[in-house]
């Protein structure tokens, strides 16, 4: 393996892969914390908001080890806040609008339901250093579907409102999901040599575990398989472009500037 | 001259023993468990620390009062390490310590109910959480979880069906 990392080739679909996994955990957190202060009640708006804080914490780790393995000098701060949106490898689904709290959720279960054991499988990594960042991310995972699934079914088996909300909100999200099963060269050269799962090995468990929660919310599965796709690539909705302008302005404004 | 004895590893350890959380500050970092370890390299001491949760805000903090408390002690050559590997766990919080959480009004963790993604045990938590979270406040077994998430990334927040009163509980990762 030491070897393979050795070539650029590989390094540059590690680094690819690093970006990915920190900048689903950047533009997802950014996306939740919009929520601080907003949300429903006070015990909700807490829980997201320690969801955003683990996601921007794992966005540290994986970005950091980006930085680290293209060797150019970048740190995660570089890499968050001096990007522009094409540089950006995020899944479609992480950028879009937050929409209600329903939406919100279901947008943070269909994701917690593939990251968890994303996660899982990566800490068993043939690259130490993956492998130990996935072993300390899983374990705060572990919480976040828990309580994103129990929402899921609390609101989707409640009232005739909240059941609607979230079906539609179902509805909507399901083409973005198709995403995080794609793989290109960079998720055929990890995955050879052991640092990253096939992304398309991921699709079945997870829709047992959305099937299983789908059904307990009395929801109905969406039909049809397209996929809205891009993200990963760096094409984007123009969601993303707003998200930017805010979350990096004040290093665009007063660059280099340190707390 | 003679150069000053550099203080030994056991008594860094029981410097850092009295070094408080700053979030919980009835335990000590030792305590909490995320001293991993205390060595020398050469002369220069290193103490790596590990974080609780990777976002967890308190790690800047808790770094720089280890620094103050071991300069304070004359330590002049330090390095902090940060160690990922293993990954906290709260099993690393000892009875003592656990004893004072309760103490202190948070609930300690009760082993082996780590959150582990699996949907089978989700009608047994939406039933009232886990009975075996005791309140800190009147010792009732009857809780319910309110909540995964609390007033800091290590703690769920949970209500006494009892007492009626909300607490903290410290869950285990």
């Amino acid at each position: 393996m030491a070897a393979l990392l050795d070539t650029a080739i590989d390094r540059a679909s590690l680094f690819e892969f690093l970006l990915r996994m920190g900048d689903n955990a950047l533009v997802l957190g950014h996306r939740v914390s919009e929520w601080c202060g907003h949300a429903p009640v006070l015990e909700e708006d807490i829980a997201l908001a320690n969801t955003a804080l683990d996601l921007i914490g794992q966005t540290q780790l994986w970005l950091g080890l980006a930085g680290e393995v293209e060797g150019q000098g970048r740190s995660a701060d570089n890499l968050a806040y001096l990007r522009d949106a094409h540089e950006f490898r995020n899944l479609l689904l992480v950028e879009l609008p937050n929409g209600d709290f329903g939406r919100t959720l279901m947008r943070q279960f269909l994701f917690d339901a593939w990251h968890l054991p994303m996660l899982k499988a990566l800490a068993a990594s043939s690259d130490p250093r993956v492998a130990e960042i996935a072993a300390k991310a899983v374990k705060e995972v572990a919480y976040h579907v828990e309580r994103s699934a129990d929402l899921v079914i609390r609101l989707g088996d409640g009232t005739e409102e909240s059941h609607a909300r979230m079906q539609a909100a179902l509805d909507e999200l399901w083409p973005y999901t198709g995403e995080m099963f794609l793989s290109d060269a960079a998720d055929e050269a990890v995955a050879a040599a052991g640092i990253a799962p096939a992304p398309a090995s991921l699709r079945e468990g997870w829709r047992d575990t959305v099937a299983a929660v789908l059904a307990e919310a009395t929801l109905k599965e969406p039909a049809g398989a397209y996929a809205h796709k891009g993200g990963r690539s760096g094409r984007h909705t123009e969601h993303l472009g707003y998200i930017l302008a805010e979350m990096q302005f004040l290093q665009r404004a007063y660059p280099g500037s340190t707390w | 001259m003679d150069a000053p004895t550099l203080p030994s590893v056991d008594e860094v350890w029981r410097w850092l023993d009295a070094v408080p959380d700053p979030e919980i500050p009835v335990i000590s970092v030792v305590e909490l468990g995320i001293v991993r370890e205390v060595a020398y390299d050469g002369d220069t001491l290193v103490v790596a620390v590990t974080p609780t949760y990777s976002g967890c805000p308190a790690t800047a903090m808790i770094d720089l009062d280890i620094e103050a408390a071991l300069r304070g002690h004359g330590v002049e050559k330090l390095r902090l390490e940060r160690r990922l590997s293993p990954p906290w766990t709260t099993d690393w919080i000892g009875p003592d310590a656990r004893e004072k959480l309760r103490a202190y009004g948070i609930a300690p963790p009760v082993d082996g109910t780590a959150a582990d993604g699996r949907l089978a045990l989700r009608a047994a938590r939406l039933s009232g959480g886990n009975a075996a979270v005791l309140c800190p406040r009147c010792g009732s077994p009857d809780t319910q979880k309110v909540s995964q998430f609390g007033s800091t990334p290590c703690k769920a927040s949970y209500r006494c069906t009892e007492c009626l009163e909300p607490f903290d509980y410290f869950k285990c990762i």
